[in-house]
């Protein structure tokens, strides 16, 4: 298994799309910070880039990987691998993989430009939404045995959780304004990875403004800490079920 | 060696296997053949773990594939397309397959040198012809000299020179005491290689026989010729 990981990362890395987000990733930020004297602010701008890039190029890139894998995965299985193997590995690579370019394209300003705690927040925030996107990826992967509808399926699942989430929420909101529904609210926002990411990182800075109201809510029934933990907790979910559920379907997958 | 007990699979509503039980043993050259989509290369897929039979279980030298690698260690496969990631070169393919296989003994290269591998190991698996590619894939499955060898159309694509090559090879692994199982809608090509023939129809086992009885049954001498005698005589 660690042969054919190293294989995966070495072959992405490779790829120049990757460079190439990294240095965007690298450009934006590096443009905010010199741009904006006040971090809090600086912070709030690359968060939004953050929130709506990442996903996007993370479970693209995955999604397409994962379809011109389908040789490298046919010749392995016929070859004494796990099953669970192959795909762990291939997950392992591009959550790598991803995952540098990040750290590469946003983790070396905010660690230069911002606090230390609230910058490990930003960068440990978009490491997580980074695997959560190669998880739902390479599940929509499985799902879709044709190309064009795994990856079609990919941009309408990112469309729905980066911005129709947020419209249906608020639709909500308005309509059952007389009633009290911070709680459902509350796990509206916990089902939305993105949204988790956003309270998570607005918890840490605390600009209580721009906290928006899930993110209020949120303060409110956990506290920072908790509240951080909880999101943290519900982050990791969203990677580890959608990959567990993709690896049991890729177990029965004929090829 | 491999067992197979009543396997049944189905895709969607097409039936690719039904029923089909095959005993295969070690020093034997079995033909699988048959018509198109008669289920030749499923089972061997199924064989391989590549597809999960519906019903049914597969026996490797006794014991469940079930949920178990380590016996693909001995099967060499050459599939009837060979797939290979387009950006890898010949070199990195064998390399990677062979730090998978871990194998300890003494590699197989006569294939190898016999094709030229060397020559143009470091082109990409996507410039290939399907020529080479197949000439790729034999070598793979012979390289770790592994006791069983599943070759799907083994000689489809290949050159007359290359095609004899392999089966002269394939001959002299048979004599080694391997057990080989091979594909082929080619008939004429099969003489002198098979010991027994497994012909399949409509996802069922018509027959399995060896070459010798078939040829007593029809008073025949060659596999294309003596396959069609029985066929009419079945179907009269």
């Amino acid at each position: 298994m660690k042969g054919i990981t190293k294989f995966v990362i070495a072959d992405i890395l490779k790829n120049r799309i990757i460079l190439f987000y990294a240095l965007i990733l690298g450009v934006f930020s590096w443009s905010i910070f010199s741009l904006e004297d006040n971090t809090s602010k600086g912070i709030m701008s690359l968060l939004n880039i953050i929130l709506l890039t990442v996903p996007l190029v993370s479970i693209i890139f995955s999604n397409i990987y994962m379809y011109n894998s389908a040789e490298f995965i046919e010749l392995l299985v016929s070859q004494p691998v796990k099953r669970s193997a192959i795909w762990t590995s291939l997950f392992i690579g591009l959550a790598v993989a991803l995952n540098v370019s990040f750290l590469v394209g946003i983790g070396i300003p905010v660690l230069l430009f911002v606090p230390f705690m609230t910058g490990m927040t930003v960068i440990i925030t978009g490491m997580m939404i980074t695997t959560i996107f190669v998880s739902i990826a390479m599940l929509c992967s499985i799902l879709m045995r044709d190309k064009a509808r795994g990856i079609g399926l990919s941009i309408m699942l990112w469309l729905f959780l980066s911005l129709i989430y947020d419209g249906l929420v608020l639709f909500f909101m308005f309509q059952y304004a007389d009633y009290p529904i911070e709680k459902p609210m509350a796990i509206f926002s916990a089902l939305n990875p993105i949204d988790l990411a956003r309270i998570q990182v607005l918890l840490q800075v605390d600009v209580a403004a721009l906290m928006g109201y899930t993110g209020a809510i949120f303060k409110k029934m956990f506290g920072t800490m908790t509240g951080y933990l909880v999101s943290l907790i519900l982050m990791l979910l969203w990677i580890v079920i959608p990959f567990l559920i993709s690896i049991k379907l890729f177990n029965k997958k004929d090829l | 060696m491999i067992e197979l007990n009543n396997i049944s699979k189905s895709f969607g509503n097409t039936h690719a296997l039904k029923n089909v039980s095959m005993h295969l043993k070690a020093g034997k050259c079995f033909g699988l053949i048959g018509p198109n989509a008669c289920g030749k290369t499923t089972i061997i897929k199924s064989i391989l773990n590549m597809v999960v039979p519906s019903a049914g279980n597969i026996l490797f030298d006794g014991k469940s594939i079930k949920g178990d690698v380590s016996y693909k260690n001995h099967i060499g496969y050459m599939p009837q397309i060979g797939r290979y990631p387009e950006n890898m070169s010949i070199k990195q393919v064998i390399d990677m397959i062979r730090d998978i296989r871990a194998y300890q003994g003494i590699e197989d290269k006569e294939l190898y040198d016999a094709f030229g591998i060397d020559q143009f190991g470091d082109k990409k698996m996507r410039t290939l012809s399907g020529g080479t590619t197949q000439k790729v894939s034999a070598t793979l499955a012979l390289l770790f000299n592994p006791p069983v060898l599943i070759l799907d159309e083994p000689t489809a694509g290949l050159d007359p020179i290359s095609s004899e090559l392999l089966r002269y090879k394939i001959i002299k692994e048979r004599e080694n005491g391997k057990l080989i199982l091979i594909t082929s809608h080619l008939l004429s090509e099969l003489d002198d290689l098979l010991t027994d023939i497994i012909f399949m129809q409509e996802a069922e086992v018509l027959f399995n026989k060896s070459v010798g009885t078939l040829f007593e049954e029809t008073g025949e001498e060659r596999i294309s010729k003596a396959v069609s005698k029985l066929l009419k005589i079945k179907r009269a």
